[in-house]
């Protein structure tokens, strides 16, 4: 009697739960898709108005309604890259230090150092950023980059200190506690077989690290990075402080710019009518560029694991 | 403990000359941290020949046979005392580098572990490249096509060279690493229980190529697999764990004398299954 009703309530369960996990998987493609739609309608009026000039038109001209895409999608880009550039060796320095190199005893207080930095508030590192980060920029970096290589496009110019250089290594500072911890972890999954084999084929650490560790954790790793680019991408709050909010297109890393992001946070509540429409079509770019290379990152950290086959 | 009855039973193994040992192991301690995990090891090891190591899970012949490579110290913490001498020079003299003893003493590991972002033909020569330079492809082809064979390996994959790696069997994974192995070109083989995850076909398939091998290379192997002791080794070396739960060597001998007329009771015991 006992055993067929627990059987019985074991089938409720059985009936229930698949259907409950089914509403919470459909509830997180819902908000996904819904947003979607939202910008898609809200961005409407400046689809139709602005057209394909609102993808390469350079000015954000509320009094002529002209809207322009290009200066702040450029703005996104060059910060992001700009950031990845700085961000890469550190992280993947800094990943290899705490797993391979580091003392036991270092590991853990580093690692949760680092775990601390990712959790700041992006206002406070904007602040940060704002008082110590600016001025720094100006000068040293600045005045010296535009003394020795102001030969170079990327260092012409007055050193304002506010503008894409600055925008890049804020952003650098708040993706390395990012790219270090994922890359921490996933170097942390490199089985020891994998080390041992190639120091017994007489590697030396290095070796070890760069020909054994890295390969197989490599997917990992970019996917590690690409999270990091994504984050870069989006972030608003220490950017809009730092970058000067000039709405141009210049090879010039001292020039003020702007991001998507930041454009966003700082026209948005004065904004009204086709001004708005079109902040939210430049939203909606955003939005693609992000879920891009979300894709690409997939599709690469797929590609990889495939070749990998079934290796443990 | 059984110190003398070890010199003694070595002592009659002794072969004259430099030439009769190619490894050879003195009061050989091996620690993790204060634990004592191997203690006062003496062995001698004949060149071309296969030496098998046998006794229960724990007492230390793992241990034993990755201090012989000085991968022992690559665990946090271990470290060893006494000494182990490859062709008369103890590995451990300060000022010895590790990098350079593990290309003259190769090793094959439990688990079959090629790299699998490499192609079977950059397994092959993945030590290799590291002390030398192959920058044409006709040089690695070659490179890998001569330790494949050796490996008994070439006829299964010579089609298969681009694939990955870890795309192999488990049995063919650990021929690509004993082939691996083999293109460093090492004078002695470590193999620590190579078959112990394959199952019984890939296993005579490695013994078979073990007994190959054996006519160009030294071969140490841990089993815990009595049958494959018998079946593969020339030498046979028991080992157990004392009451300090540190790991000795009990009797070292030839395969047949150990297997048949055992000198100590306790190999006698393991031997007939009594215990273990």
């Amino acid at each position: 009697m006992i055993k067929s009703k627990t059987r019985v309530l074991f089938r409720l369960g059985d009936k229930i739960f698949p259907k409950f996990t089914l509403i919470c998987s459909l509830i997180v493609v819902a908000v996904l898709v819904n947003i979607l739609i939202i910008l898609f309608i809200q961005a409407w009026p400046a689809i139709k108005e602005s057209g394909f000039s609102f993808l390469v038109g350079r000015s954000w001209d509320p009094v002529k309604n002209a809207y322009g895409a290009l200066p702040a999608v450029y703005g996104t880009l060059l910060s992001s890259i700009l950031a990845l550039v700085i961000a890469i060796p550190i992280s993947m320095g800094a990943a290899i230090f705490l797993t391979e190199i580091a003392p036991s005893w270092l590991r853990s207080i580093a690692s949760f150092i680092i775990e601390i930095l990712a959790a700041i508030p992006s206002v406070i590192v904007g602040l940060w950023g704002l008082f110590v980060l600016v001025p720094v920029v100006r000068n040293p970096i600045e005045s010296w980059l535009g003394t020795h290589l102001g030969a170079l496009p990327f260092f012409q110019g007055p050193p304002f200190g506010f503008g894409f250089m600055a925008a890049a290594i804020i952003l650098a500072i708040m993706i390395i506690p990012i790219i270090t911890s994922l890359g921490r972890d996933v170097l942390k999954s490199v089985p020891g077989a994998q080390r041992e084999a190639m120091l017994a084929l007489g590697a030396t650490r290095w070796e070890m690290i760069s020909r054994a560790v890295l390969p197989y954790g490599r997917s990992g790793l970019i996917g590690a990075i690409m999270l990091g680019l994504a984050r870069a991408l989006g972030e608003t709050m220490a950017v809009t402080m730092v970058i000067g909010n000039g709405y141009r297109i210049t090879a010039s890393l001292f020039s003020p710019g702007t991001t998507v992001a930041s454009k966003l946070a700082s026209d948005f509540s004065e904004s009204s009518g086709l001004s708005l429409n079109s902040l939210i079509e430049l939203a909606l770019i955003l939005f693609i560029i992000t879920l891009s290379v979300n894709v690409i990152a997939r599709l690469l950290i797929w590609r990889l694991t495939s070749v990998k086959g079934k290796a443990d | 403990m059984d110190t003398t009855k070890q010199t003694e039973t070595t002592g009659s193994r002794s072969f004259s000359g430099n030439k009769g040992y190619i490894l050879k192991a003195e009061n050989l301690r091996a620690f993790y941290g204060a634990f004592l995990a191997v203690k006062d090891v003496n062995l001698d090891i004949k060149p071309k020949s296969i030496t098998a190591i046998i006794g229960p899970s724990g007492c230390g012949k793992s241990t034993l046979i990755r201090c012989f490579n000085r991968m022992h110290e690559v665990t946090h913490g271990a470290r060893i005392s006494g000494k182990v001498l490859l062709d008369g020079e103890d590995i451990y003299t300060p000022g010895i580098d590790p990098v350079s003893i593990r290309t003259r003493i190769g090793m094959v590991f439990q688990k079959p572990n090629p790299f699998p972002t490499m192609s079977v033909l950059e397994n092959v020569v993945a030590g290799r490249r590291l002390t030398s330079v192959l920058s044409k492809r006709t040089e690695m082809e070659e490179i890998a096509e001569k330790f494949l064979r050796q490996a008994a390996l070439w006829d299964e994959v010579k089609d298969k060279l681009k694939q990955s790696g870890a795309s192999l069997s488990g049995g063919q994974q650990q021929r690509l690493c004993i082939a691996r192995a083999l293109a460093v070109e090492p004078e002695v083989i470590l193999m620590d229980e190579p078959c112990s995850a394959l199952d019984p076909i890939a296993t005579l398939k490695i013994e078979d190529l073990m007994r190959g091998l054996a006519k160009d290379y030294t071969i140490v192997i841990v089993t815990h697999n009595m049958q494959q002791a018998g079946r593969v080794s020339d030498m046979t070396a028991f080992m157990m764990m004392g009451d300090d739960r540190a790991g000795g060597l009990i009797e070292f001998g030839r395969t047949d004398q150990i297997f048949t007329n055992p000198k100590d009771k306790r190999t006698e015991d393991y031997i007939t299954g009594r215990f273990g």
